[in-house]
């Protein structure tokens, strides 16, 4: 909130020029392009962060900023998955068209689902996304020669990305791709989160009646905003398709549903970047605990929600904020004419 | 006829399970998803004892009340008691991260396989009632849920505790000015729901089958209960527990293609129509 409203209109305006990206904004995806040349060796994990963080980032859309909870968030991230594994294994492997028409499938779902979701409070929304993501999980359990039931899709053939960058055995390709996905959309939800659209969403969370009385049309509002979470989802799950050219129904399960919120958790909610975080943190946790202790990883997993939730609300981007803030607050002392906000 | 029997039987024991749930969510408006949790302590319990100690079944069912309920005091008081004021994504949040230690847990103690237990002989087999075929165990379970269910009832109904319960329940910041001591009033009832929770559990064993995963499975039937049946009174729930308790049965027998695609669509249909629970208040 405090870096959006300091650039303001400016910001708005120009946000593809890297420029008047401020700094901290920049070191970060510097890092992200570093991260290639440094953990050669580690490509697939790379890719996998860059995808559960853009799974992560779709559910920021609604939950930290439409104030949606939603316990059933994979079942995007299926719908894409499966949309995409399907195309490339019945013949066509193009890979960014396959990455839209899943991402549109996953936006026609979430279109159809939303009307459900602006029923209710948090409790019966809680109650309605997990019904849905559990009746497409069943759904797909079910329609075996479709989607190749428990044994997973197999046999998915996917092309040269543009043509020309072939997919490779270490994961060179799948990098750069997953990247500049993750990067692209990145960019359009930074736009759109501090767009007026943004802000009526932060508004309709902060208090929906007062919202609607000024005018805002509070369900179409979240009708959009759930419907482009659902197509960032979608795209998460075909990226995750199309870089490890197999999808099975995990891809749907509780426990994904359940891990996109832990990654919010842990990197902090309503900020975009605390997504790329928690699931950096996510899966970078997940790797040493199973290392570890592979069958009992969930333990720890559960204790750090609990952790988490009791003493460390906003996670990691939470915690710099406060940091931060506090560094100008002591700056503000020492120039004691510059007003308080 | 004789599968509406295992219908009714599945809903009763459905309900002794999810009350503790209903009750907890209607007083404090705290979402617990993991009350199964509690439920599958009573059934490891209960198999610990049966299989390894040779202790007798029905024993076993007190025990594994106690045992619930213990542990429901205990983390009410450490850990639950901070998080009735937060919001219900953290409540939501903190939960599951108990439900997933919870899994990991039972994993590492009882292993992952479905854990089976020995019944008695006087509850294994069936007998002819009316032309009708009727499991002795499912009779059981019927008879002892019928009985808890009147029991909560009269209890809800007629007793001291039952109407501060009540009281608190409909407006609790009225009967905090009462005098009534929500507190302690929530800890005891956090302690019997748990602990039904784990006899539900117990009873369970042998109708659901044990494993690890059992909190995430009974998580969507006990919300499918609290959210359908309404947190205002319990006879909400007991109706709701009956019809998907009979719906889940006839669904799995005559549609079994379908497999559990027909409850979560009537759940996702009945919250569209209703979304306040078909027994529930219009403003809650």
């Amino acid at each position: 909130m405090s870096t959006s409203t300091k650039r303001g209109a400016l910001g708005l305006a120009v946000p593809f020029k890297a420029g008047l990206w401020p700094w901290p904004e920049l070191l970060f995806w510097s890092c992200a392009i570093a991260a290639y040349f440094l953990f050669q060796e580690r490509l697939p994990l790379i890719t996998e962060i860059f995808v559960l963080g853009l799974f992560a980032l779709s559910l920021d859309l609604i939950l930290g900023y439409a104030g949606i909870v939603s316990l059933g968030h994979a079942a995007f991230f299926g719908v894409g998955a499966y949309t995409a594994g399907i195309l490339a294994q019945s013949g066509w492997g193009e890979p960014v068209s396959g990455l839209l028409i899943a991402a549109a499938t996953a936006m026609a779902v979430g279109f159809a689902s939303s009307f459900l979701v602006l029923r209710g409070r948090d409790l019966t929304r809680l109650m309605v996304t997990l019904g849905v993501a559990m009746l497409i999980y069943e759904a797909a359990n079910q329609a075996a020669w479709l989607t190749g039931g428990a044994d997973g899709l197999v046999g998915m053939t996917v092309w040269p990305v543009l043509g020309v960058f072939e997919f490779d055995l270490y994961g060179h390709t799948a990098y750069w791709y997953s990247f500049a996905v993750l990067f692209l959309l990145f960019c359009l939800a930074r736009r759109l989160v501090n767009s007026p659209f943004g802000l009526s969403l932060r508004g309709i969370k902060e208090n929906r009646l007062r919202m609607a009385a000024i005018g805002t049309p509070v369900n179409r509002r979240l009708v959009l905003i759930y419907t482009v979470a659902a197509g960032y989802a979608g795209a998460a799950g075909a990226l995750l398709a199309q870089t490890t050219q197999f999808v099975s129904l995990d891809v749907l399960a509780f426990h994904r549903s359940a891990e996109a919120l832990l990654m919010l958790v842990i990197g902090g909610s309503g900020m975009l970047y605390g997504a790329l975080v928690g699931a950096l943190s996510f899966k970078v946790l997940q790797d040493l605990f199973s290392n570890w202790t592979a069958q009992y990883w969930q333990f720890w997993l559960g204790l750090l929600l609990v952790l988490l939730v009791l003493f460390a609300r906003g996670g990691i981007m939470g915690a710099a904020q406060a940091l931060r803030r506090r560094h100008a607050r002591g700056r503000r002392a020492s120039a004691p004419q510059e007003r308080r906000s | 006829m004789a599968l509406i029997f295992d219908g009714i039987s599945y809903g009763l024991l459905l309900f002794v399970m999810a009350v503790g749930l209903s009750v907890t969510l209607g007083l404090m408006n705290f979402v617990n998803l993991a009350h199964g949790a509690f439920a599958m302590l009573g059934g490891y319990v209960t198999v610990v004892l049966v299989n390894q100690q040779g202790v007798p079944f029905l024993l076993c069912l007190p025990v594994a009340f106690v045992a619930a309920a213990l542990l429901g005091v205990v983390l009410e008081k450490t850990l639950y008691v901070h998080l009735y004021r937060r919001s219900h994504l953290d409540q939501v949040l903190f939960s599951i991260g108990l439900v997933f230690m919870a899994m990991a847990a039972a994993d590492y103690f009882m292993g992952s396989r479905q854990q089976l237990i020995q019944l008695p002989d006087y509850l294994r087999g069936q007998f002819e009632v009316l032309g009708v075929q009727v499991g002795r165990y499912r009779l059981f379970i019927i008879a002892v849920c019928v009985v808890l269910t009147v029991l909560l009832q009269w209890v809800l109904a007629r007793t001291r505790i039952g109407s501060q319960l009540r009281a608190a329940v409909d407006d609790a910041m009225a009967a905090r000015g009462l005098g009534i001591e929500i507190g302690r009033l929530f800890t005891l009832t956090f302690a019997v729901g748990s602990g039904l929770a784990g006899l539900g559990g117990a009873l369970g064993i042998e109708m659901m089958g044990l494993t690890p995963s059992f909190p995430i499975e009974l998580m969507i039937y006990f919300l499918i209960v609290v959210v359908v049946g309404g947190t205002d009174n319990i006879t909400g729930p007991f109706l709701a527990a009956i019809v998907l308790g009979i719906g889940d049965v006839l669904g799995k027998y005559y549609v079994p293609e379908l497999g559990a695609f027909m409850i979560y669509l009537m759940m996702i249909t009945i919250l569209a129509v209703a979304p306040q629970g078909l027994f529930g208040r219009r403003d809650a």
